[in-house]
């Protein structure tokens, strides 16, 4: 296995390169996505690689190319659609969950939505309350569409070309903070699954579950949890929709305590669906309740300060596994 | 008349043609006023009486192979792009035989086969659809228009304002066939747009856009050509603005408070199926027999469709999360 | 509030007690009876116990002859509620108003209201204003406590249980999969100990009480209700014989003892007692119970039960006296928070106790529940006891005779007091070295007399 050292960034960049050879269907679009490389450099140079047919900027109108993105779907293309973070995807909402996510059902299984749309998530940059939330929980709420959360380099990589492979619309979440996270990369990896979470760390006295941009933080956490001999299982949930239950659900029957990090604000949240399964599909094996760290239900403060005091911490999830675990280990 | 229209000879013929979808459509929507207050039909139901000029015209302008967008509105549409009248009465019925498998209901007509694309319930939404399906056009080199209609009510919503910047922008394929009534649901033109010249504003976009009596399906029927013939030349986008009036209610629920019967009268006196049938006359095109034979083949067509629609088998219930994601094989 | 009767029944005063004789009445019909009032005096086969009624009321009837003998459970008298609880009103000021003077009944006894009054459904709980008031002196928010009584009313019973759960562990907190796994492994979770967040029993503290391999339990045995001294010493024998016979069928004791030099905390003693009057002078008996007392709290190992076959901390020391009564038999009662009794304190609960038991004035209350026992043969000439654990406890210390020996000091050989101490343990709950170091804490504890004057709280 030959492995090369990349970004975050450039693992996408390869993704939407390769996906852009491989298929002529596929086309990226998106406010500042060619001339300007892509409000996170993510797609530079590739409208010069690519022409602007292929890599098109758009006028600043969320529904508009997102709709279009889904229409271009429907008449047999495979858009890439991006927008710059989730806060902005609101303008685009109506297109998002009114189209692309019924049109399969509202048409009894005739027109279904071949599309990616990708955008940035989450906090950690000190860009305040507009670009700094993480909604995808509220993607994930959505029948009918597919919600993933790249958090390693290898499913930047990987994701993509799954995603743009399914027949229904799927929305990847980037976290803000990920994009110059370095690392090797197998050369071989092409695509990755979509469907199943993954263990990152195996461990015996309590699953963590998490995603996206928490992961890291996470597995910094079970590290520090580890020198004082509590052995946490870190789960990376990939796919926010559909969630994988049989996994979390094999890790918790084992561990018997779970700690949910999810940077998204506790009330009605991702987090709170997790723990509801969790404690719908393994009561009896629960041996604490369910943990949750999330971020503080205040819209995302400018201060460094405050901002790290709104967002999870990794002292934050050791004490919640601690509460889980304290004595009962 | 276009340089091409048809001949004298085939001219009695058209005009039966069209006289006989514009009957079908007003024989079929009085029989769903009809069949929902007999509770047959239930939902929204919005009947488009008075407006058969525009979809016969306009409809019938394009070509099988382009697609088609419409609104909650759209049963003339669906009839006049030949979805077959049991299937749409079958789905009102909410029937597994109906055109979306009872999913969808009268304001979500769909027939994939026929490019029909709904049936689309939220106000402007269809057109970003609409410029995408455009766009896969331009993109995998089919020369050919998509056709979006819509209400004048949709020309308020800012997703009407990105698309027609981003088709013109983009030079996309799409025939916008604003149907204007003169009511967003109760709401008069003048009470709610500053400038009521729906036309004059399209062209600000840089797009050719005309008025049109859409009460006349023959002029209805030569505009829709006029623009066409534009649109796939690779002109861009062009602008119709269909001057009608729906005689009825907006929806059954609808108490009609907000406009002067006397103004419903007014408007009757251009029924355009009279209008058409008067003008047949004149030109020696139509006697008694020849509207006695489309009615009597119109009963026959709507009493078997009836038939076929309360036999339809309802869809499953084991069935009912089907088409939330496609199947796969 | 309507009257409505309700009956006193003889109580269980024991795991092994299904009958008792109702050997005296304290009170008559027509007499108000408050919650917690000692009502009757029931003797068992151990001892002539008083009782107290859980519920305050009038008399109304007595419906058993004393000297009769009845089951458990059997109505002893009819009793009225009256001064029924008054409506709580959340925003009540908080002057609590004197309890209401129940007028003198007639000489008859009053009839039990029968028809009972259909009264709307509470939507607070009520409570009368001595319960307020004793909410409002443990400061217990009464909109909280959730009422037992009739037609949810709080009682004096609810009042407490809010304010000890304050401070005490929830025994209910049981995580589901330490459930299943109970269920599973066939543990008793009532005997479980819970050491999660609030006391909760979690799996870890299941599978700690299944690793001992199950003990069958002793089923309680049926005792019967003496009638004559003769009897009544027959039977407390036999009580005495069943609970040491399970006693040393059950547990494998250990024995360790320890020859102690008292004579400084006996000179320090007389000191004290020089400045004392006559009545409350301190025997040196409460000395070793002042120390076994410290010793349990440093080792509290041994301060506790054995149930199903896992020990429980006796959270607190409710110390057990062994005292052998003039016509015969022996009594343990115990002297609950012992470990919170100065000296002084621990001696006059002493010399109450000891006069109690031996006129057959003891409390049911008294009779059960002590954490470890002292017993004490010294005065009787016994160089040393190796008694015999009171199960469930886990632990007895024998307390010989005071004696003056020669005994070497520093290497130089002198006279000195000593008396030598005797543990029984139960070697499933500790091992030689636990009960090695609880020894040497009772040795090092008269070694520093001064540390045994104040009560440890």
């Amino acid at each position: 296995m030959t492995t090369t050292e990349t970004t975050y960034r450039e693992a996408l960049r390869v993704a939407i390169r390769s996906a852009l050879t491989r298929d002529d269907r596929v086309f990226l679009m998106g406010e500042d996505v060619g001339r300007y490389g892509g409000c996170f450099a993510v797609s530079l140079g590739l409208l010069e690689e690519f022409g602007p047919e292929r890599i098109r900027d758009t006028p600043l109108s969320e529904s508009a190319f997102v709709g279009a993105g889904i229409g271009a779907a429907l008449g047999g293309m495979r858009p890439i659609v991006e927008i710059m973070t989730v806060n902005f995807s609101l303008l685009a909402l109506d297109q998002i969950v009114n189209n692309a996510a019924t049109l399969l059902h509202m048409s009894g299984g005739q027109l279904n939505v071949p599309m990616v749309i990708r955008m940035t998530t989450g906090a950690g940059r000190q860009l305040a309350a507009q670009h700094s939330h993480s909604l995808e929980g509220w993607y994930a709420h959505i029948p009918g569409l597919r919600i993933v959360a790249p958090a390693t380099i290898e499913d930047a990589r990987g994701m993509l070309w799954t995603a743009l492979c399914d027949p229904d619309p799927v929305i990847m979440f980037e976290h803000g903070t990920l994009y110059a996270m370095s690392g090797p990369l197998d050369d071989a990896v092409q695509a990755v699954d979509i469907d199943k979470a993954v263990v990152r760390r195996p461990g015996r006295d309590a699953t963590l579950i998490t995603y996206g941009g928490t992961l890291r933080i996470s597995l910094l956490a079970a590290e520090e949890l580890a020198g004082e001999g509590v052995e946490v299982e870190v789960i990376d949930l990939r796919s926010l929709r559909p969630l994988d239950d049989a996994t979390l659900l094999d890790s918790v029957t084992r561990t018997h305590r779970a700690v949910v990090v999810d940077e998204g604000w506790r009330s009605g949240s991702l987090s709170a669906e997790i723990s509801a399964r969790i404690t719908e599909q393994a009561f009896f094996d629960l041996d604490a309740p369910v943990e949750r760290v999330c971020s503080e239900e205040v819209p995302t403060p400018y201060a460094k300060h405050l901002e790290e005091a709104a967002l999870p911490q990794p002292s934050d999830i050791v004490d919640a596994v601690r509460r889980a675990t304290r004595d009962g280990r | 008349m276009t340089a091409d229209g048809p001949a004298n000879e085939t001219r009695a013929k058209h005009h039966r043609e069209l006289l006989q979808q514009m009957l079908r459509i007003r024989r079929f929507e009085e029989k769903c006023a009809e069949l929902y207050s007999a509770a047959k039909i239930r939902g929204f139901l919005h009947l488009y009486v008075g407006e058969e000029a525009v979809a016969v015209g306009a409809v019938g302008a394009l070509r099988p192979e382009e697609a088609l967008v419409s609104t909650y509105r759209e049963h003339g549409h669906a009839l006049a792009r030949g979805v077959p009248m049991e299937s749409v009465l079958a789905e009102m019925y909410g029937r597994s035989t109906g055109c979306s498998r009872g999913r969808g209901g009268s304001m979500h007509l769909f027939d994939a086969a026929r490019r029909f694309y709904g049936g689309n319930a939220i106000v402007g939404g269809g057109l970003p659809l609409a410029i995408g399906l455009g766009l896969a056009d331009r993109m995998q080199g089919r020369r050919q228009a998509t056709a979006c209609f819509f209400g004048e009510g949709a020309v308020a919503e800012g997703e009407f304002h990105e698309c027609m910047n981003l088709a013109s922008l983009w030079r996309l394929p799409v025939l916008f066939a604003c149907e204007n009534n003169r009511y967003a649901m109760g709401t008069a033109l003048a009470r709610s747009h500053a400038q009521t010249d729906l036309a004059l504003r399209a062209s600000s976009y840089g797009m050719p856009a005309w008025p049109v009596d859409g009460m006349d399906v023959i002029a209805v029927e030569e505009a829709a050509h006029r623009a066409l013939a534009v649109v796939r030349d690779g002109g861009g986008p062009c602008f119709l603005e269909l001057r009608t009036y729906r005689f009825r209610a907006h929806s059954m629920y609808d108490p009609d408070r907000y406009r002067d019967k006397a103004e419903v009268e007014q408007w009757k006196v251009h029924d355009p199926i009279d209008g058409l049938i008067g003008r047949m006359r004149t030109d020696g095109d139509l006697t008694d027999s020849d509207l006695e034979a489309i009615e009597r083949e119109l009963s026959d067509e709507l009493a078997a469709a009836m038939e076929a629609a309360e036999a339809g088998p309802l869809e499953p219930v084991e069935d009912l999360t089907r088409f939330v994601y496609s199947e796969r094989s | 509030m309507a009257d409505e009767s309700f009956d006193f029944t003889m109580p269980s005063l024991g795991a092994d007690m299904d009958e008792g004789k109702l050997v005296e009445w304290l009170v008559k019909p027509g007499d108000v009876v408050a919650k917690g009032d000692i009502v009757a005096v029931v003797d068992t086969a151990k001892a002539a116990i008083e009782v107290e009624s859980f519920r305050g009321g009038v008399v109304e009837r007595l419906l058993v002859e004393p000297g009769t003998t009845v089951a458990v459970g059997t109505p002893l008298a009819t009793l009225s509620a009256r001064g029924a609880p008054a409506e709580l009103r959340p925003s009540a000021p908080e002057i609590v108003p004197e309890p209401e003077i129940v007028p003198e009944p007639a000489a008859a006894p009053r009839r039990p209201v029968v028809e009972p009054a259909p009264a709307p459904q509470r939507p607070v709980p009520a409570a009368g204003p001595l319960i307020r008031k004793l909410a409002a002196g443990l400061d217990v928010d009464l909109r909280a406590v959730r009422g037992s009584g009739h037609r949810g009313a709080i009682t004096r019973a609810d009042v407490k249980m809010a304010a000890d759960a304050r401070s005490a562990r929830p025994s209910y907190r049981i995580s589901p999969y330490a459930r299943r796994l109970a269920d599973e492994l066939g543990v008793d979770l009532a005997a479980v100990h819970g050491t999660g967040r609030d006391g909760a029993i979690r799996s870890d503290d299941v599978r700690a009480a299944a690793s001992v391999p199950p003990v069958p339990t002793a089923q309680p045995v049926k005792t019967t209700a003496p009638d004559t001294a003769a009897q009544k010493a027959a039977a407390m024998r036999q009580v005495t014989a069943r609970l040491m016979a399970r006693s040393k069928r059950e547990i494998p004791h250990y024995y360790l003892s320890t020859t102690v030099d008292v004579t400084d905390a006996l000179a320090w003693l007389r000191g004290r007692n020089r400045e004392l009057p006559v009545p409350e002078r301190i025997l040196p008996a409460a000395l070793f119970l002042r120390a076994t007392t410290l010793a349990a709290l440093r080792v509290p190992a041994l301060n506790g039960y054995w149930v199903d076959d896992h020990f429980v901390d006796g959270e607190g020391v409710k110390l057990g006296v062994a005292v052998s009564l003039r016509g015969g038999g022996l009594v343990t009662p115990a002297i609950a928070n012992a470990h919170e009794l100065g000296l002084a304190e621990l001696m006059t609960a002493l010399r109450d106790l000891a006069t109690r038991a031996r006129s057959g004035r003891l409390r049911g209350s008294e009779m059960t529940g002590g954490t470890i026992t002292v017993t004490n043969l010294g005065d009787l000439g016994v160089d040393a006891v190796y008694g015999v654990i009171f199960p469930p406890q886990v632990a007895l210390v024998g307390v010989g005779k005071v004696v003056s020996r020669p005994w070497a000091v520093d290497g130089l050989l002198g006279v000195r007091t000593v008396t030598t101490l005797t543990l029984s343990a139960d070697h499933r709950a500790t091992d030689g070295n636990t009960g090695a170091r609880f020894l040497d804490a009772i040795d090092q504890a008269l070694h520093q007399p001064d540390m045994l004057w104040e009560g440890s709280r």
